[in-house]
């Protein structure tokens, strides 16, 4: 791609640095988008664990309640939390440049298409809410 | 079109479905099982996890949103430079959002 | 009364002796309505003729003029010097290219990609100069009006992460005209720019990072245009997957 020619004088090839996504906020802040998807995922499992021990019974259930008091946990779902807003928040942002709805020559205008995201998001929890409160033991 | 068939947009599909389940699922769920439920603030009725439609929505509440990590984490890690390994590491994160799957059906069905 | 100044480092390399890009301070009069190519062309021309740039309708429709400043992928002459004043200003050629000469880099990667996803009306068959103009309704222009506006100024590709790590990676602008022509009404070529758009070097590269639609001058949107193609291809790929009887 970038070979010196005879009859070309020699080009420098900079080099990517190893830490490039430290070298601007927005760089820093795409990996922190990135990195939301990890602590879903671990999330998601202590979730599964969660269910499984509560599908063994109420014992297990509480048990593992009691280990998830721990500040450990607690500091980690907080910031979990923090990461799953983040990437909920940049989610509907993009889907806003991805949907493009058209009538005629009017486009829907990118902000609308994330107004409703998050309206779906608000009223989706808000309901999950509602239930898990309502039917509770 | 291509003869061998690449996997790429299947994949995509995937990510795309997952996160939409974790943007519009996850916090909410974050923050009454891993907060309040934990805090005390609120306790979850065990008998709700024996419905079926319930295990079908935890189903799909917690295998997709894998695949959603899978890709990004396999971008991730070829945004952060790691070269001459690509397969390997595709492999493994899809791989592992494979397992997951099948263990949460595997925990919800016999439970 | 002395003027007030402001001091631009710019970027220098010759490689007829240097081995490495070094920086050269030089101190320009402030003026209000003064742009960072204006700042530029008074050092060609007072200070240092040896100074070696591109530029030239200095309206921001040419794209001959992007570089970095203070770190950030501009149009030289949008870039106005009031921006930054009275701080320094670090002028660098744009990132991610191999650089010839000072603030000059080498394009022809670019220009490659660009001839690769063939940005011109394909059609199956041309109709004859008697039929006449292929009609389009306004509707059918906005469709891809928006791609249309790239001037091919590479601020996306200075800005792309992923173009830095993965040379081969075919790059925002070069994509976004694809979609261009691949949603013109009068463009039948959608098939024969899939093998490079839809391959891994194409649209997969792309992790949406969004810094290319941030710096486009023309708000072009490549991003956007990357992320609808994807869409678009995984459409078809379940398509011709489900229904392999289709005609496609």
């Amino acid at each position: 791609m970038t070979a010196a020619r005879p009859d070309r004088p020699k080009m420098f090839q900079p080099k990517m640095p190893a830490n490039w996504w430290l070298k601007h906020p927005k760089y820093f802040l795409f990996m922190l988008r990135e990195l939301s998807s990890v602590f879903i995922a671990i999330f998601l499992v202590v979730f599964l664990i969660q269910i499984a021990q509560l599908l063994r019974g109420p014992a297990a259930y509480k048990a593992f309640v009691q280990t998830l008091r721990a500040p450990g946990w607690i500091i980690f779902h907080i910031v979990a939390f923090l990461f799953a807003l983040y990437h909920s928040i940049t989610w509907f942002e993009a889907a806003s440049k991805i949907l493009v709805i058209r009538r005629g020559e009017h486009r829907v205008p990118p902000q609308d298409v994330v107004a409703v995201g998050f309206t779906a998001w608000g009223v989706v929890s808000f309901v999950i809410l509602v239930l898990v409160l309502l039917l509770r033991s | 079109m291509p003869t061998k068939r690449m996997m790429e947009p299947f994949w995509w599909a995937l990510f795309g479905a997952g996160g939409t389940v974790a943007a519009l699922l996850v916090p909410i769920h974050l923050f009454l099982q891993g907060i309040a439920a934990p805090l005390g603030w609120v306790s979850i009725n065990p008998t709700l996890f024996g419905h079926l439609l319930v295990k079908l929505y935890l189903f799909v509440l917690i295998s997709l949103p894998l695949y959603h990590w899978a890709h990004r984490f396999r971008y991730t890690l070829y945004d952060l430079g790691v070269k001459g390994m690509r397969q390997p590491i595709a492999v493994l994160c899809y791989g592992i959002a494979v397992v997951g799957t099948i263990v949460t059906a595997w925990i919800l069905w016999r439970g | 009364m002395s003027e007030p100044t402001v001091t631009l480092h710019v970027t220098r390399y010759h490689p007829e002796h240097d081995s490495a890009p070094r920086r050269q301070s030089y101190s320009v009069p402030y003026r209000q309505d003064w742009v960072v190519l204006d700042a530029l062309n008074y050092i060609k021309d007072q200070i240092d003729g040896t100074l070696t740039f591109r530029w030239s309708c200095r309206m921001g429709v040419c794209g001959s003029c992007g570089m970095m400043v203070n770190g950030v992928p501009r149009l030289t002459c949008a870039a106005f010097l009031r921006e930054y004043y009275p701080h320094e200003i670090r002028v660098e050629p744009l990132t991610n290219f191999p650089i010839m000469r000072d603030l000059v880099i080498d394009m022809s990667d670019f220009m490659e990609k660009l001839r690769s996803v063939k940005p011109w009306i394909i059609r199956d068959e041309e109709k004859p100069l008697e039929e006449g103009e292929y009609l389009q309704t306004p509707a059918e222009l906005e469709q891809y009006k928006q791609f249309s506006m790239c001037i091919n100024c590479m601020l996306c590709y200075a800005a792309c992460p992923v173009y830095g790590l993965e040379p081969e990676f075919v790059g925002p602008a070069a994509i976004a005209l694809a979609q261009r022509y691949n949603l013109d009404s009068r463009d039948q070529g959608h098939k024969q720019r899939g093998p490079v758009i839809a391959s891994h070097e194409g649209i997969w590269d792309c992790t949406f990072v969004g810094e290319c639609s941030e710096v486009c001058p023309k708000s072009v949107d490549p991003a956007g245009a990357i992320q609808q193609a994807k869409v678009t291809t995984t459409n078809e790929w379940f398509k011709s997957l489900l229904l392999p009887w289709g005609k496609r």
